[in-house]
């Protein structure tokens, strides 16, 4: 059950009936089309302690992410490769109905579903990101806070995690002659070859939508998440939520989130040259 | 990178691009549960209980009009090649959503409301595609209780391997393989219960992973009913009448 959210069984199936009158006419309670986005806003850079940073606004809903690198000892299993860590949560001062305590099963899962679109889609050439193989590797982590809940936190946490990601700086380390690590003057991007986007969309009763906000959330059957790269490519998906989509629905679902992922890669890619820009 | 597949386009285990590893499928095999089943699926070995209904402890959770659907999948220490530590990783706490996510929809929860269904997922060998296996085998489990369902949930990956969309990949193939696409659907009413992606895949690529998983679901699907019939009408009279 959604931390963040309340449910009350009478009140669901009173809105549930509701929202699904109100979708058979393609209309939405925030007067969107049933495939627009609400206004995404992204700025990044906004801690200065953090190696990279970004706040995302989708609606209501607001994420900051900030990204710390480490040395860090790889994985056995990948010596060569840097580390990659995403870690979500949602916040108590979130939602009335955020708790504190550690991330349960929907953190969890949104932490790692957002990990999966940026690891899958080989954002980050973590093969650079090693200094001694097997011993010594850069460590990316990526903490995403939410602040504020309003539904697509998967969206929301994707576009913050990406952009402070995108936008991360570090000292550029070495290995001395006496194989001591050591940090140079330097000051260096992380190596970084495409920006992922992920396209979260919601079934309720039998129409599709784009972007759900909580209240649509609260009475949706199925959510399908799917990320796309810069080539179009499916890099990660996941479908939530105890509901069915038929085989239909998953085909038009993986179609209009292509579409729709170009569309938010160009809002992205505008919050990282921003930052850039100084 | 190793290669995956060979020059006779066959894989590391000798399968074909569409072949599914030997699969065998179980019922009842704990005396204390409400129902149970165990499955191989490759090298996974999971067993699987299902208690209940049953009265809800903790009591804050029973919902008035439906039953709680609980679920835990979790891999033994010896399961793996390196141990596994046997409290919950993050992994088996996601897994264990999405299983109860994929299941759930089959089931007639408002059956049996103010009480709650437990699904217990024990992977004793870990295998590629244990989610899947133990999603084919709780469906069959939950049917051994005598839980009210609307259809069977039978699971399966395709993925994509050395270039080329593959069925039901092993453990290597997961690890070394380009993408792993588990899907489960109910087959006889036509719906997708799961769906995840792990890797990268072209659209096309992406489309026809899903047809060869359907396809396969409804292969193993009269596995399931055939483990079944086997428990409830006796061997040798399973099948059509």
């Amino acid at each position: 059950m959604m931390s963040a959210v309340k449910k009350s069984i009478v009140v669901e199936q009173l809105r549930k009936a509701q929202m699904i009158e109100l979708l058979s006419k393609e209309k939405r309670l925030d007067n969107r089309g049933l495939m627009d986005f609400r206004p995404v806003i992204i700025e990044t850079g906004v801690i200065d302690r953090a190696n990279g940073s970004a706040r995302v606004q989708v609606g209501n809903t607001q994420v900051i992410a900030g990204v710390k690198i480490e040395i860090g000892e790889p994985f056995p299993d990948t010596p060569e490769k840097g580390l990659l860590v995403v870690n979500a949560e949602v916040l108590p001062l979130a939602s009335a109905y955020a708790e504190p305590g550690p991330p349960d099963e929907d953190a969890i899962e949104l932490a790692r579903v957002v990990d999966r679109g940026v690891r899958e889609s080989q954002m980050i050439d973590l093969s650079k990101l090693v200094l001694i193989p097997g011993r010594k590797v850069y460590a990316v982590f990526v903490d995403v806070n939410v602040l504020n809940t309003d539904g697509n936190l998967f969206d929301a946490s994707s576009y913050a995690t990406v952009a402070s990601i995108a936008t991360s700086t570090m000292p550029k380390f070495y290995v001395d002659q006496n194989g001591q690590i050591k940090q140079s003057n330097e000051i260096i991007p992380l190596p970084i070859k495409g920006i992922p986007v992920s396209i979260t969309m919601a079934r309720i009763g039998d129409t599709l939508i784009v972007d759900p906000t909580s209240e649509e959330e609260a009475v949706m059957d199925a959510r399908i998440t799917l990320v796309f790269d810069e080539d179009g490519n499916l890099c990660a998906g996941q479908k939530g939520q105890p509901g069915t989509l038929n085989f239909d629905q998953v085909k038009t679902v993986a179609n209009t989130a292509k579409v729709k992922a170009k569309e938010i890669r160009e809002i992205i890619k505008g919050g990282i040259t921003e930052d850039a820009k100084g | 990178m190793r290669e995956l597949i060979d020059e006779k386009g066959l894989r590391i285990d000798g399968r074909r691009a569409d072949e599914l590893r030997p699969l065998r499928i179980e019922v009842g095999v704990l005396k204390n549960a409400d129902g149970s089943s165990y499955i191989e699926m490759g090298k996974n070995k999971i067993v699987v209980a299902v208690y209940g209904p049953k009265e809800v402890h903790p009591k804050h959770q029973a919902l008035p009009d439906r039953s709680v659907l609980r679920c835990r999948y979790h891999m033994a220490p010896f399961s793996t090649d390196v141990r596994k530590p046997p409290q919950p990783s993050r992994r088996e706490i996601e897994i264990s959503k999405v299983i109860r996510e994929a299941l759930e929809p089959a089931l007639m929860l408002e059956e049996y409301p103010r009480t709650a269904i437990d699904i217990y997922l024990e992977v004793l060998q870990a295998d590629g595609g244990s989610r899947c296996a133990g999603i084919t085998a709780s469906a069959v489990a939950l049917a051994d209780a005598g839980i009210t369902m609307r259809d069977m949930v039978v699971a399966c990956a395709a993925g994509k391997v050395s270039g080329q969309v593959v069925l039901d990949l092993n453990d290597m193939e997961d690890k070394e393989g380009e993408a792993d696409m588990p899907v489960a659907i109910m087959p006889n009413l036509n719906q997708v219960t799961l769906l995840q992606l792990d890797g990268m895949l072209t659209p096309e690529e992406f489309e026809k992973a899903f047809e060869m998983a359907m396809n396969a679901c409804r292969r193993i699907y009269e596995v399931q009913r055939k483990a079944l019939m086997d428990k409830y009408f006796g061997k040798g009279e399973a099948g059509e009448e």
